[in-house]
């Protein structure tokens, strides 16, 4: 079997000491024919690993800022179907770039199992992150996943115990998401001691990357985290520069790049 | 098939209903999950525990709650005789309390000294602050934009007792977006916040814990109905929004097979104009939402839908997974009301028995009046007058064209 291209991304970094910076958007914000143009900003400006997210219309994880980025994208009926539709585009021009989908899992029980494996190994889809799918909700559909080469992408926190970062980590692909902090996404500062303090069992347990989002919003947040994990993610930070640009979305490709190459910047330094 | 007493043995392990209910939850919550799986479990056969439970029940909500025979009505329907189960009488006017007192002497056995909930009409907004009140804790409740403007009455009450409401913008404005909210501060505060879930969905432990606090309801109603009847009921009806005073009426009754169960969702403007909140009866599809698998009204891309309904506290897409298994096994028949037979339930059980029901009980009593008719004299219906109604005389009055 060929290698995932998560695992291959990773792999490359790895070889060249480097740490993925891995951008979060909302699919269909503010509009649904931006989205794809702004994933291939995202990759100039030096994204690994593209978190694409899904709207939905209780996102219960999420600040208000991704909150209003899921209204802004269902205001135009953004559906799991369109999200799908706009990965298999991109691909047509990027058959390297990581896409992890993200978001909540009612639209994929609606669309069906089954279905959604297949029109997402189809689309060119990596990696699923289900934020209400924890891995004991995870065992029955897993082995569909991976028959389609969709890798289960979970996350750790900081209130995980042992015994569950176990588990986690026993189930567990691609990379495993830390959330630095109790809170939603958009939430104030992260503590990179205790992000330190915290990751450092985890690497006992697991080979896989660790990954650490929630609180990143600069090349100095991003510098700091990359000095202890093997990636850092960025949701918030991105979708308020769509959210200001919403009206003059043809300036979200800059504003998003000037984002991430900062933090390129200050990851590779 | 499953028999009927299997179904007394759920959930399993891992908190499921058959294929329903599960910890649908983001990682973060999930330990304290456990934790209050744990603490639940551990205190649920404590015969401290529980003594405390009764006593408070006792003394303080005021229990055992009376079955009472409206004989007037029954007696102008025409039918089954129809017995009330009092939950109107409880302190703070309706069935929630008895779940808040159970929860807030977890928070309180657990230490968390802030305890945090969702509420539709208020009802369970209000007997969670009145709990904390009672025991010094911290309360902050979480309302829909939309519902703090229909149950004012409710929301003054809250923060007289000392509760910081809040009302959410977000969504379609009413309990789902409630909880939402409710989860988004316990998943920030989850080291020193209880939330104190006001009805039988959320994620395990939650339905199961709900249920055992509130089956106080059917196990009096089973006894009193043995003394006043004479025999058991041949039916039950309550209504239904997440399922709690369903829940906790029909619980003891399961393994009576000869006794009917119905629970009365909300038909809105009825269940045929899509504008309801009756997922079950419209046998809308299985879907996740805040922590569990159940029937979930959602449209064609699985985003969830607004609902409707002229109570508050049924105005919820979703319904607690033991009731999703419930329809599927057939133990409970599940129905809807709609806004119009409710109101006229309100009016007529308030001018014939001066007794004025919460509006969400009037749809269990709009079912109740329909049943009625096609059956004897002889025959028994108990009805779960789940709450009073004071919090809905705003609501009606403008129907009626008059403003406070
Ligand atoms: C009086 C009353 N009855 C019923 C309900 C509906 O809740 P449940 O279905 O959990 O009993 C509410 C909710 O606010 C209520 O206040």
């Amino acid at each position: 079997m060929t290698m995932n291209r998560i695992d291959q991304r990773f792999a490359a970094l790895k070889a060249q000491s480097r740490r993925a910076l891995i951008p979060y958007i909302t699919a269909g914000d503010p509009a649904p024919q931006y989205t794809v143009g702004f994933m291939h900003a995202c990759v100039e400006a030096g994204a690994d690993v593209l978190e694409l997210g899904v709207p939905f219309s209780d996102p219960m994880a999420d600040g208000p800022v991704i909150q209003k980025a899921c209204e802004r994208a269902l205001k135009h009926g953004t559906r799991l179907t369109d999200v799908l539709d706009m990965v298999a585009s991109f691909r047509e021009s990027d058959q390297t770039t990581p896409v992890v989908l993200m978001g909540y899992l009612n639209p994929v029980e609606r669309m069906g199992y089954e279905t959604f494996v297949r029109r997402a190994q189809e689309a060119g889809v990596d990696g699923v992150l289900m934020v209400d799918m924890p891995p004991e909700e995870a065992t029955a559909v897993a082995p569909l996943f991976a028959e389609h080469g969709l890798q289960s992408i979970f996350l750790l926190a900081p209130t995980t115990s042992p015994a569950r970062a176990a588990t986690i980590c026993a189930h567990g692909e691609g990379y495993l998401y830390y959330v630095s902090l109790k809170g939603v996404t958009g939430a104030a500062s992260l503590d990179v001691e205790a992000v330190a303090r915290q990751l450092a069992p985890l690497r006992e347990m697991t080979d896989l990357p660790l990954c650490v989002g929630f609180g990143i919003r600069d090349g100095e947040t991003a510098a700091a985290v990359g000095q202890v994990a093997d990636g850092v993610i960025v949701g918030s930070a991105l979708v308020s520069r769509i959210a200001d640009n919403a009206e003059r979305p043809e300036a979200i490709p800059a504003a998003l790049k000037a984002v991430l190459g900062d933090m390129r910047d200050a990851l590779d330094r | 098939m499953t028999k009927f007493s299997d179904l007394t043995r759920l959930p399993d392990a891992q908190g499921h209903f058959g294929p329903y209910g599960g910890r649908f939850v983001s990682e973060t919550l999930s330990f304290a999950l456990e934790e209050l799986e744990k603490a639940y479990m551990s205190l649920r056969d404590d015969a401290d525990f529980q003594a405390e439970f009764d006593r408070d029940l006792a003394q303080y909500v005021g229990r055992p709650s009376p079955l009472y025979h409206a004989e007037r009505w029954s007696e102008k329907i025409g039918g089954a005789q129809i017995w009330l189960k009092r939950e109107d009488l409880n302190h703070t006017g309706a069935h929630k309390v008895n779940n808040t007192i159970g929860q807030a002497l977890l928070a309180k056995k657990s230490g968390k000294p802030r305890v945090i909930a969702e509420t539709g009409a208020g009802q369970h907004g209000v007997a969670t602050a009145t709990v904390a009140a009672r025991l010094g804790l911290k309360c902050e409740i979480y309302m829909g934009a939309e519902d703090v403007e229909r149950q004012k009455l409710n929301v003054y009450r809250m923060r007289l007792l000392g509760a910081e409401v809040h009302p959410v913008e977000s969504g379609s404005r009413t309990l789902k977006d409630a909880m939402n909210e409710a989860l988004r501060d316990w998943v920030t505060n989850v080291d020193d916040t209880f939330y104190i879930i006001g009805t039988v969905a959320g994620p395990h432990p939650y339905p199961a814990m709900v249920r055992d606090f509130t089956a106080v309801i059917g196990r009096e109603a089973r006894e009193q109905s043995l003394a006043q009847i004479g025999r058991l009921p041949d039916a039950l009806v309550a209504c239904v929004g997440g399922g709690s005073n369903a829940i906790g009426l029909f619980y003891p009754f399961l393994e009576d097979e000869e006794v009917a169960m119905v629970g009365v969702e909300a038909g809105g403007d009825g269940v045929e104009t899509g504008r309801h909140a009756a997922p079950l009866t419209a046998n809308a599809p299985s879907g996740v939402l805040h922590g569990n698998r159940t029937y979930l009204m959602s449209d064609a891309s699985g985003q969830v839908s607004d609902t409707h309904s002229i109570s508050a506290g049924l105005d919820y897409p979703g319904v607690g997974p033991e009731h999703a298994l419930w329809k599927d096994v057939g133990r409970v028949g599940y129905v809807a009301a709609n806004d119009d037979a409710v109101l006229e339930a309100f009016r007529e059980l308030t001018r014939i028995e001066g007794i004025m029901p919460a509006l969400e009980s009037a749809h269990a009593l709009a079912h109740a009046k329909v049943m009625a008719a096609s059956m004897r004299p002889d025959q028994h219906i108990v009805v779960n007058l789940s709450g009073r109604g004071d919090k809905d005389i705003h609501t009606v009055a403008k129907l009626d064209g008059l403003e406070f």
